[in-house]
C-alpha cells in the first residue's frame, strides 16, 4: 500500500469532501469537528504505519513511489521517507490533532472553512517532508501558504490582516529564489546528461562549478532561512504569531519552522556541499546572533505569544547551530530539537490559548498567581516550559546536548555564546512563570477562571507526555535517524575531500587574490563576482545555451529581426 | 538475599523514583495528603534500608551497573545508571537517611497545610530524593549532570512551594537562574573533557588521568568549568546569593536541600573527580582561596542576622566553604567527611530551628527567649548540633574540622588556614549567639501574644513525637559520630601521614572555637559587654555585613540595569530598526506604485511614443552587445 501517498492524500481527501458538505448558519459544526478530528487521527495513524515499518538499520529512503508526472522536464511524483524527514512527518500528523481540539472551544465562526483549511494544510506539510522531487517539494512547500494565510487572516486577532500578508509576502520572497535556483539545477541536470531531471537523488550528484554552486546555495539558503527564521529575517514571526489563532501558532510553531531547518539539512546541505561548508561558520554565526537576540528580545515581551515566538528564534538557532557543525551529534541533535521544539513550542502556544480564551488578554501583567486557580493548567505549563529551557529528563535537553557536542567538536566558540542562550532561556521562561502563576492573585476576574476540562486535557496530556517519552527514552527516537544522518555526513565529508583532492594547491594560501577562490571569505567572493560579472568559466565553454543565439549560428545576421523580438516566427 | 551493593544501591534510587511516578500520575491518592505523605515515607524507609545494605555490602569492592541512554553510531555515547562504591555508597546513606528523617518531620512540621499542598510536597519530595541518589550514584558526567539538574529543578520547586508568597516566588526563581549560570559552565566542562578524551565515564576518565593519557593542555579550562558548577551549587562566592533566599521554602526542605545534601552536591562532585583535578594545581588554589574567602564572608554575615534560618544558611555557605578549602588543599578526603558530619549535624540544626518556628511562629531572634525551659527537648538537641558546629571535641564537627584545618596547613596555603581559624572563632560566636538569644534570658511574650493571640500566647511547647523523633537520631548520631572519631581520631587514616597537621593544631583550633563561645556568652547572656558597643566597635564591617556587602545589589543592579536595559534597547533594535526597514521598504514600495502610476495616462499617443522609445532602446542595446 503507498502509505506516503495515502498520508498526505487523507487529509486532502477529507478537505475536498467537506467542500461537499453544506454548512449553513453552523448547523453542522459539530460533526465537522468530528469529522476533521478523525481524519486527522487516521492521518496519524498512517504516519505511526510508516514508523512501525521504517527499518533503522537503512540509510536511503524507504516507502519510495516514483511515477512519472511530467515527462517532458523530467519531473516525477516520488515520494520517500528517510531517517531525516520519518519523525517530521510523525510530527506533523501528531500536531494536528492537538491543534484541530485547541480550536474546539475557540473557533466559532466559518467552522467548515476552517477545518478544510487545517486539513489542507496537514496535506501540504507532510507532501514537503515526503517529496522526493524537486518540483513536487516546491509545489507542497507554495501550497502550504495558502491555507496559512487564511488561518491568520480569518480566524486571527486585531491586526491578523498585516500578520497574514506579512507571512505572505516574507515566504513568497524567499521562495521565488528557491524556485529560480530549482529550475536552474533542472537546467544544470540536462546541460550535463541531456535531460531534465527535479530528482533529488539525481541532482545531487551534479558536479557544479563553484561560483553557480555558491549561488543556487543562498537561493535555497536564504528562502529556508526566512522560514526558520533565522536572524535577520525574524520579523514576521512574531507577528504571525502573535495574530494567529491558537491552531495556528501551534502548527506554525510546531511544524512550519521546521521545513526550513529540514531544507537546509535536505537540500541546501547536500545539493552544494563545498558552498555549505564554506558558507556554514557565517550561517552559525548567524544563528548565535538569533540565540541570544531572541533570548534577548523575548525577555521584555509584555505579551505571552510573543515572548514564546521570540524564544522560538531563540531555539531554532540552535537547531541551526547543529546543523552547520554538520557531524553526526550535531546533526542528530538538530533533527531532536526540531522535534522537541514542535512538541514543546506547539505546547506553550496551545496553553497561552487557553488561558486567552479564558480572559481575553494575553497580556502577563494581567495575570498573577494563577497557580491557586488553575492547578492543572499551571502544573502543564510548567512542564512544557521546563521542556522549553532544555531540563534534563525532558524532550529538550537530548537535542541541546547534542548539538552542544557536535558544535564543540566543530568550533567551541559558538557553543559558548550558545550557553549564554541557555541561562538567558531560563530567565525569561521562569520569569513569565513567575509573574503568571505565582504569587497572589492580583486582578478579580482571574480568580474564578476554570480550570482544564476535559477537551483540554486531551490536547495538553499527549504533548506533555510527549514531552516525558521524548526525555527519558531519546533511543527511540534517535535511532531511526541514526544510519541516515551518518550517510549524510559521510557524504558531505566524502564530498568536500574529493573536491579538494581535485584542486591541484589544497592547502590554498590565506591571502585572497582575485584568481584563487577557495582563499576568499564567502562575503569578499560575493562582492568580488558582482563586480566582475563575467569572470570565471565563459558559459559557451561550460556548454550553457545563451539566451541569445551565438553570432553566426544561424537566424540573424549582424540586426535583430522584428518577428524574433516579439516572439513570432523563427 | 542481594549482596551486590550495586543492586541495593539500584533499589535504594528507585523506591524514590516509585513514590514519585505513583504521587505524581495517581492524582487522588495525592489529593488525600496524609496518605500520600505516609506512601512516600514508606518508600524513603525502605530505600534508607537499601544504602544502608549497600554501604555495608560494599567495603572497597566497586560496582557498576550500565543501560544505554544516548545512542551513536550503533555504539553508546551515554549511559545511564549505578556506581557503588565506598564513597557513593556512604554519600546515599546520608542522603536516604536525611530524606527519610525530614520527610517524617514534615508530617508534623505541615500539619496545618491543605491535603492537595501536603501530596504536591511529598511528590516533590519524592523526586528530590530520587534526583540525589541518581546524582551520587552517577557513573559517568552525563547522569550526573541530568541528576545536578533534576535536584535543582526540586529545589525551585520546593522553596516556592508556598508560591503565593511574592518572596517565595522571587527566591527560587532567583535561585534557579543563578545556579543555572553555573551548570551552564559545569556543561561546558563536561563537553569540553569529552572533547578531550572522547568519554563521559568517571571510570575510564579515571583511568586516563592516572595513565597519563589525558592532554593536559587545556585542562585548566576544563576543570575550571566544572568548578563553576560546584560554585553554584555549593553557593561559593560570588554565586553564593541565591541560598540565603533559599530559606523561603519550608523549614524541612532546608534541612534537607539547602543544608545537608544538594548544596553538597559541589562538594561531592569535586570529591568525586579529584584525581582530574589533581591535574591542575592552579584550579587547586583557585579553589581552596575562594573557599577559604567564602567561609570568612558568610561567618560575617552570619554574624549580624536576625532570622533564625539565615544565621544557619549563612553557616551553611561558611561551612561549604570550608569544605571546599580542603579540597583545594588536596585532601579531597577531609572535605567529603566533613560534607558527612556537617549533613547530619546541620540538618539536626535546622529541624530544631523549625520546631522553634513552628512553636513561635516567627523567623526572628528577638521574638525568641527562654525557651529552654519550655522546650527543653529542641534546646537540647540544638544545643548538640550547635557544639557539632563550634568543633568541640566529642561532638560532630569536631574531627572534621581538625581534618580540614590539619589539611589546609599542611598543603602549605598559610592564608586560607588563617582565615579559616577565623571563621573558627566567628563560627562558635554566631551560633552561640543564637543559643542565647533564642533559648536563654527573657521570653519575648510581648510579640508571642501579639501575633499569635491568646490560644498559644505564652505557651511554646516541644513539638509532637513525629518531630521529635527525627530530632532525637540526628542528635545521637551526631553525638555518636563525634565520640567515636574523636576516641579513634588518631587512628582514621584521611590522607599520607605528612599531611596531617602539627601537634599544635588541635589544642588552638579547639581555643579558638571556646573563645568564640565565651564571647558570645559575655555579649547576650552575661551582659558584661553591651551587644551595641561591640557593633559600634565593628562598626563599618557590621553596616557593611548588613546591607550583605551589596553583592545582592550587584546582582540586582546589573539584572535590572545590565539585562533587562539592554534586552530592552535590542527589543526597540528589533522592532523599529530591523522591522522598520522593512516596514519602510514596503511603505516605499506603495508610495512608488503611486508615483509610477502617473505615467499611466490613458492617452494612446503616450503609449505609442512609449513603445517607440522602448523599441529604440532595445535596438540600440542589442546592437551594442554584439559589437
Amino acid at each position: 500500500m503507498p502509505l506516503l501517498t495515502l498520508s498526505w492524500l487523507l487529509p486532502l481527501a477529507g478537505a475536498i469532501g467537506l467542500l461537499l458538505v453544506g454548512n449553513a448558519d453552523g448547523r453542522r459544526n459539530g460533526a465537522i469537528r468530528w469529522l476533521t478530528l478523525a481524519v486527522s487521527l487516521a492521518t496519524l495513524a498512517v504516519t505511526a504505519a510508516v514508523w512501525a515499518g521504517f527499518d533503522p538499520a537503512v540509510a536511503e529512503f524507504q516507502f519510495v513511489e516514483r511515477v512519472p508526472w511530467i515527462p517532458a522536464f523530467g519531473i516525477d511524483y516520488s515520494l520517500g521517507v528517510d531517517g531525516i524527514s520519518l519523525l517530521l512527518v510523525v510530527l506533523t500528523a501528531f500536531l494536528t490533532p492537538i491543534a484541530l481540539l485547541s480550536s474546539w472551544g475557540s473557533i466559532e465562526r466559518k467552522v467548515k472553512e476552517f477545518s478544510i483549511f487545517m486539513l489542507a494544510l496537514e496535506a501540504a506539510m507532510i507532501g514537503v517532508f515526503v517529496a522526493l522531487d524537486l518540483f513536487l517539494f516546491y509545489v507542497f512547500w507554495d501550497a502550504m501558504l495558502v491555507p496559512m494565510y487564511f488561518l491568520i487572516g480569518i480566524w486571527g486577532y486585531d491586526r491578523r490582516i498585516y500578520a497574514a500578508i506579512k507571512f505572505m509576502l516574507y515566504t513568497m520572497a524567499g521562495s521565488v529564489l528557491m524556485l529560480v535556483a530549482i529550475l536552474g539545477l533542472a537546467y544544470l541536470h540536462s546541460a550535463a546528461t541531456g535531460r531534465y531531471s527535479f530528482d533529488l537523488l539525481a541532482l545531487s550528484t551534479l558536479d557544479i562549478a563553484p561560483q553557480t554552486e555558491m549561488w543556487f546555495f543562498l537561493a535555497f539558503t536564504v528562502a529556508f532561512a526566512i522560514k526558520v527564521p533565522l536572524f535577520p529575517f525574524h520579523t514576521w514571526l512574531p507577528d504571525a504569531h502573535v495574530e494567529a489563532p491558537t491552531a495556528g501558532s501551534v502548527i506554525l510553531a510546531g511544524v512550519l519552522l521546521k521545513m526550513g531547518t529540514y531544507g537546509l539539512l535536505r537540500f541546501s546541505f547536500p545539493l552544494f556541499p563545498e558552498a555549505a561548508a564554506s558558507f556554514a561558520p557565517w550561517l552559525a554565526l548567524l544563528a548565535v546572533v538569533g540565540i541570544i537576540y531572541g533570548a534577548l528580545v523575548a525577555m521584555v515581551q509584555p505579551d505571552m505569544k510573543k515572548l514564546v515566538a521570540y524564544s522560538s528564534v531563540s531555539h531554532l538557532g540552535f537547531v541551526v547551530l547543529g546543523i552547520c557543525a554538520m557531524n553526526a551529534q550535531g546533526v542528530q541533535g538538530a533533527i531532536y530539537l526540531m522535534l522537541a521544539h514542535g512538541v514543546s513550542t506547539g505546547g506553550l502556544f496551545l496553553m497561552v490559548g487557553m488561558l486567552s480564551d479564558r480572559r481575553h488578554t494575553r497580556l502577563i501583567g494581567e495575570y498573577g498567581g494563577l497557580k491557586a486557580v488553575v492547578p492543572r493548567l499551571s502544573a502543564a505549563f510548567l512542564i512544557i516550559t521546563l521542556a522549553s529551557i532544555g531540563l534534563p529528563m525532558l524532550n529538550g535537553f537530548p537535542g541541546e546536548f547534542l548539538i552542544m557536542l557536535g558544535a564543540f567538536r566543530w568550533d567551541p566558540r559558538f557553543v559558548v555564546a550558545a550557553g549564554l542562550g541557555v541561562i538567558l532561556s531560563a530567565v525569561y521562561m521562569l520569569w513569565m512563570v513567575q509573574r503568571v502563576y505565582y504569587g497572589e492573585v492580583r486582578h478579580g476576574e482571574n480568580a474564578t477562571l476554570p480550570d482544564l476540562h476535559p477537551r483540554e486535557w486531551a490536547s495538553v496530556l499527549p504533548i506533555c507526555a510527549m514531552a516525558v517519552v521524548m526525555g527519558v527514552f531519546p533511543t527511540l527516537f534517535l535511532r531511526p535517524m541514526e544510519a541516515s544522518v551518518e550517510a549524510l555526513v559521510q557524504q558531505m565529508q566524502a564530498t568536500q575531500t574529493l573536491r579538494a583532492m581535485d584542486n591541484p594547491h589544497p592547502p590554498a594560501p590565506r591571502t585572497p587574490t582575485p584568481g584563487n577562490w577557495t582563499a576568499m571569505r564567502p562575503v569578499t567572493r560575493i562582492l568580488y563576482s558582482l563586480s566582475r560579472p563575467h569572470s570565471g568559466p565563459s558559459r559557451a565553454e561550460r556548454g550553457q545555451k545563451r539566451w541569445l543565439p551565438a553570432k553566426g549560428s544561424g537566424g540573424y545576421q549582424g540586426a535583430v529581426p522584428l518577428g524574433w523580438l516579439i516572439g513570432i516566427g523563427n | 538475599m542481594m549482596t551486590d551493593p550495586g543492586l541495593l544501591a539500584l533499589v535504594a534510587l528507585l523506591l524514590p523514583a516509585l513514590s514519585f511516578l505513583v504521587l505524581a500520575v495517581a492524582a487522588p491518592l495525592r489529593r488525600l495528603g496524609r496518605p500520600a505523605a505516609w506512601f512516600s515515607i514508606l518508600c524513603a524507609g525502605g530505600s534508607l534500608a537499601a544504602a544502608v545494605q549497600a554501604w555495608a555490602a560494599g567495603g572497597d569492592d566497586v560496582s557498576r551497573l550500565l543501560w544505554a541512554w544516548l545512542p551513536a553510531g550503533g555504539g553508546t555515547l551515554a549511559s545511564v545508571g549505578v556506581l557503588a562504591d565506598a564513597d557513593s555508597t556512604l554519600m546515599l546513606t546520608l542522603v536516604a537517611l536525611v530524606a527519610f528523617l525530614v520527610q517524617l518531620y514534615s508530617v508534623g512540621y505541615l500539619s496545618d497545610e491543605p491535603p492537595p499542598g501536603l501530596g504536591r510536597y511529598y511528590t516533590y519530595q519524592s523526586l528530590f530524593a530520587f534526583s540525589m541518589m541518581a546524582l551520587v550514584l552517577a557513573p559517568n558526567f552525563v547522569q550526573l549532570f541530568i541528576a545536578w539538574e533534576l535536584v535543582g529543578l526540586c529545589s525551585y520547586l520546593l522553596i516556592g512551594f508556598w508560591y503565593q508568597k511574592p518572596e517565595a516566588a522571587r527566591a527560587a526563581t532567583k535561585a534557579f537562574w543563578i545556579t543555572k549560570a553555573g551548570d551552564v559552565g559545569l556543561l561546558i566542562g563536561i563537553v569540553l573533557l569529552w572533547r578531550q578524551s572522547g568519554t563521559f565515564d568517571f571510570f575510564e576518565l579515571r583511568l586516563l588521568a592516572e595513565g597519563g593519557a589525558l592532554p593536559l593542555a587545556g585542562l585548566s579550562l576544563i576543570t575550571f568549568c566544572i568548578y563553576l558548577g560546584a560554585v553554584g551549587k555549593s553557593a561559593q562566592f560570588p554565586l553564593h546569593v541565591w541560598l540565603p533566599d533559599a530559606m523561603e521554602g519550608p523549614t524541612p526542605v532546608s534541612a534537607l536541600i539547602h543544608a545537608a545534601t544538594m548544596v553538597t552536591a559541589g562538594v561531592y562532585l569535586l570529591t568525586r573527580t579529584e584525581w582530574l583535578f589533581a591535574l591542575t594545581p592552579e584550579v587547586l588554589a583557585v579553589v581552596a582561596w575562594i573557599g577559604a574567602f567564602t567561609a570568612l564572608l558568610a561567618a560575617v554575615l552570619a554574624c549580624v542576622q536576625d532570622d533564625i534560618k539565615r544565621v544557619l544558611a549563612y553557616s551553611t555557605v561558611s561551612q561549604l566553604g570550608y569544605m571546599m578549602t580542603a579540597i583545594g588543599a588536596g585532601l579531597a578526603a577531609a572535605g567529603f567527611f566533613h560534607l558527612l558530619t556537617h549533613g547530619l549535624f546541620k540538618a539536626l540544626l535546622f529541624l530544631g530551628a523549625g520546631a522553634v518556628i513552628h512553636a513561635v511562629h516567627s523567623n526572628d531572634l528577638s521574638h525568641m527567649g527562654g525557651l529552654a525551659r519550655r522546650m527543653p527537648h529542641t534546646a537540647i538537641v540544638f544545643l548538640v548540633g550547635t557544639l557539632s558546629l563550634a568543633g568541640i571535641p566529642f561532638f560532630g564537627g569536631f574531627l572534621s574540622k581538625e581534618e580540614i584545618l590539619g589539611a589546609v596547613w599542611a598543603g602549605g596555603f598559610v592564608g586560607p588556614f588563617l582565615l579559616l581559624m577565623v571563621v573558627a572563632l566567628l563560627t562558635a560566636f554566631y551560633m552561640f549567639r543564637v543559643v542565647f538569644l533564642a533559648f536563654f534570658g527573657e521570653p519575648a511574650t510581648a510579640h508571642i501574644t501579639a501575633t499569635v493571640g491568646a490560644a498559644h500566647a505564652g505557651h511554646p511547647h516541644d513539638p509532637p513525637a513525629s518531630m521529635r523523633v527525627p530530632l532525637w537520631i540526628l542528635a545521637a548520631m551526631s553525638l555518636g559520630v563525634g565520640i567515636s572519631s574523636t576516641m579513634a581520631g588518631q587512628m582514621l587514616q584521611f590522607g599520607p601521614a605528612e599531611r596531617e597537621g602539627p601537634a599544635w593544631l588541635m589544642p588552638s583550633a579547639v581555643g579558638v572555637a571556646l573563645a568564640g563561645i565565651l564571647l558570645a556568652w559575655l555579649t547576650y547572656q552575661r551582659r558584661t559587654i553591651d551587644a551595641s558597643s561591640l557593633a559600634a566597635a565593628f562598626g563599618p564591617i557590621r553596616r557593611a555585613a548588613l546591607a550583605r556587602f551589596w553583592i545582592d545589589d550587584i546582582f540586582e543592579g546589573g539584572y535590572r540595569v545590565g539585562l533587562l536595559g539592554f534586552s530592552r534597547a535590542v527589543g526597540w533594535v528589533d522592532r523599529y530598526l530591523v522591522d522598520g526597514v522593512l516596514n519602510a521598504l514596503s511603505a516605499w514600495t506603495l508610495t512608488a506604485g503611486d508615483d509610477v502610476r502617473g505615467m499611466q495616462t490613458g492617452r494612446a499617443q503616450d503609449y505609442v511614443y512609449g513603445v517607440a522609445v522602448g523599441l529604440l532602446v532595445l535596438l540600440l542595446w542589442v546592437q551594442w552587445v554584439l559589437a
